[in-house]
């Protein structure tokens, strides 16, 4: 069989580590970066006689998130033990929650690439999140022999959010994670932060003939910290899967690991036993409790969702989706837009997009800046598109005021567009006389053009713009240069 | 149901528990005491009878998200075996 005879199936599991001020049980700090054990407390470190006390902010965080995917935020919910030995597992288990979770269904709407430059909608279903508690840190290094455990993170609230297995490709599973990580981080119930273990994916992933009504035997790839590492982990093991199918093998389930150095995906080294959790209700902790009074708080004080926002972006502001997403990938970004938009009048809101998207974007991305910290504020970025729009300045000239406004060398496009005279030449007898010079300094275009070369109409375009610095506007150019050619 | 000798000595094994000879028999002979005792309870009709998650019919109570702890850390390895750079040190575990 070929290649395209197999469909792939992808699940994803999202830890998202809430950003909360204390742990999820305990009164601890989460805050990253502490000295070793110095933020693991006596629940934490599980010393005889502690008890667990669920952390509010933790819930609540839950809630929103529910709300934001449109899905049932369980009236009652429970926490059960998942039993298993580890060192970073003081305990010998972790505190999750198994049968009854906190948030139920929901949906994620997704935009993905389709490979030839265009995108396609997708909405993926969730299965459900729930609350746990994450683990410690092992550290292998040398210790003589021995193994580090720093249990700082041992409690720190995690709200595991699983998909269902809807996804078809490795790019619509980074798509997907893409569009969780900016929908977390614009609620803001987790700080979004991969190379700090703040949003981790499980991927688990499985091929099947296409036609086939039964999934194929999965393989579930663990802690994926990077949107990259994500696409390449899957499609490897994909690769890998079908490779071993067609060879006359069979895919065992297992849990594997990625190596970003050499790109594959390896078996952990099957521990036996390894998924027998014994789950059963925590007897430490009561059911979870969330009336609607508590919901409907929560509701009240969500932002506009970045699927609303988008929708209105195309709709009031006629932008594509693509664009509309694109300024809706963080609640910085489309604020920004926003105040732009307010600024240079809802006309104006495409070519505000434009500018958002297009040079500010580059710009800060090269300087490695969040739009927050701009140099150039959304109002100096609409005064700027006032005066494309209002034809003062052409787009090129438009680049220079930009610049200059990044450098801070003006106040305002109109301040700059003065200092530096670049001011639009418009007056029909000045360009015209620049067309007259332009002309009589290039005899040898204007004979190539006359024998039929189209090329050499835009060169002489180009010397009018460049005799002009720039200034002429380039439709009147146009426009007068073939009248007197013609 | 019962349980066998097998599955006792694979439920020991997760519980990290050592059963040696006559343990194992003794401990299959009360966990199999046990799930009589449930099955038993089984042939009640609970029927409407809506599953408890805890003995007591409470809701949880909740905390507010607030820092409570100090760094406690010298006190809680004064009485580990081993630490070192804050680090408490345990036998070598390899994925």
């Amino acid at each position: 069989m070929s290649r395209t005879d197999w469909e792939v199936v992808i699940g994803l599991e999202v830890h998202t580590q809430l950003n909360t001020q204390s742990k999820i049980f305990s009164g601890a700090s989460i805050a990253f970066g502490a000295e070793p054990n110095a933020q693991a407390c006596a629940v934490d470190i599980a010393l005889p006689g502690v008890l667990p006390v669920l952390n509010k902010g933790a819930v609540e965080r839950a809630i929103r998130f529910g709300l934001a995917v449109g899905a049932t935020i369980a009236p009652k919910s429970i926490f059960a033990r998942k039993n298993y030995f580890y060192p970073d597992l003081p305990k010998g288990y972790q505190i999750s929650q198994y049968e009854l979770p906190v948030v139920v269904g929901g949906q994620i709407p997704l935009l993905v690439p389709d490979g030839k430059g265009g995108t396609y909608e997708k909405t993926v279903n969730l299965t459900r999140a729930h609350l746990e508690e994450d683990a410690g840190k092992s550290l292998h290094e040398d210790f003589h022999g021995m193994t580090g455990i720093d249990l700082n993170r041992a409690g720190t609230p995690l709200l595991e959010i699983v998909s269902e297995p809807e996804m078809r490709s490795s790019a619509e599973a980074v798509a997907y994670a893409k569009a969780l990580h900016a929908l977390v981080r614009w609620i803001d119930i987790c700080d979004g932060n991969m190379q700090e273990g703040s949003f981790r994916c499980d991927a688990n992933v499985s091929v099947r003939p296409r036609g086939q009504a039964e999934f194929g035997t999965r393989r579930e790839i663990k802690n994926l910290n990077s949107f990259r590492f994500l696409q390449q982990a899957i499609d490897f093991e994909v690769q890998w899967q079908i490779d071993l199918i067609e060879d006359g093998g069979k895919v065992q389930q297992a849990t594997v690991l990625f190596d970003p150095d050499s790109g594959e995906t390896r078996a952990m080294r099957s521990k036996e036993d390894a998924h027998d959790y014994r789950y059963f209700p925590d007897p430490d902790l009561l059911p979870l409790v969330i009336d609607n009074a508590w919901i409907e708080r929560v509701k009240g004080e969500l932002p506009e969702l970045p699927a609303a926002l988008s929708g209105r972006f195309q709709g009031e502001y006629g932008l594509s989706a693509y664009d509309a997403t694109t300024l809706t990938a963080s609640r910085e970004v489309a604020q920004f837009y926003l105040d732009t938009v307010a600024a240079a009048g809802t006309a104006n809101a495409k070519t505000c997009a434009n500018w958002v998207m297009g040079d500010l974007a580059a710009r800060l991305n090269k300087a490695e800046l969040d739009i927050t910290a701009s140099p150039l504020s959304a109002a100096q970025l609409a005064g700027l598109v006032a005066r494309i729009a209002d034809n003062t300045i052409s787009n090129a000239i438009a680049k220079k005021v930009f610049d200059a406004l990044w450098n801070k060398e003006g106040d305002s496009a109109d301040a700059i567009i003065d200092a530096q005279g670049l001011k639009q030449v418009t007056d029909t007898g000045a360009i015209e006389a620049i067309i007259d010079e332009v002309l009589a300094a290039n005899p040898k275009s204007v004979e190539e053009f006359r024998a039929g070369k189209e090329k050499a109409f835009n060169a002489l375009v180009g010397q009018c713009m460049k005799a002009s610095e720039g200034k002429a506007n380039p439709a009147q150019v146009n426009e007068l240069l073939k009248k007197k050619l013609g | 149901m019962s349980l066998s000798l097998d599955e006792v000595r694979h439920i020991a094994k997760l519980a990290r528990l050592e059963l040696a000879g006559g343990d194992l028999d003794a401990t299959q002979a009360k966990l199999n005491g046990i799930f009589g005792l449930i099955e038993e309870m089984q042939a009640v009709n609970t029927d409407g009878v809506e599953p408890m998650s805890h003995p007591q019919d409470l809701a949880q109570r909740l905390r507010e998200d607030r820092v409570a702890e100090s760094d406690r850390r010298a006190a809680y390895q004064s009485v580990a075996p081993q630490t070192e750079a804050g680090l408490y040190l345990v036998p070598k575990v390899i994925e």
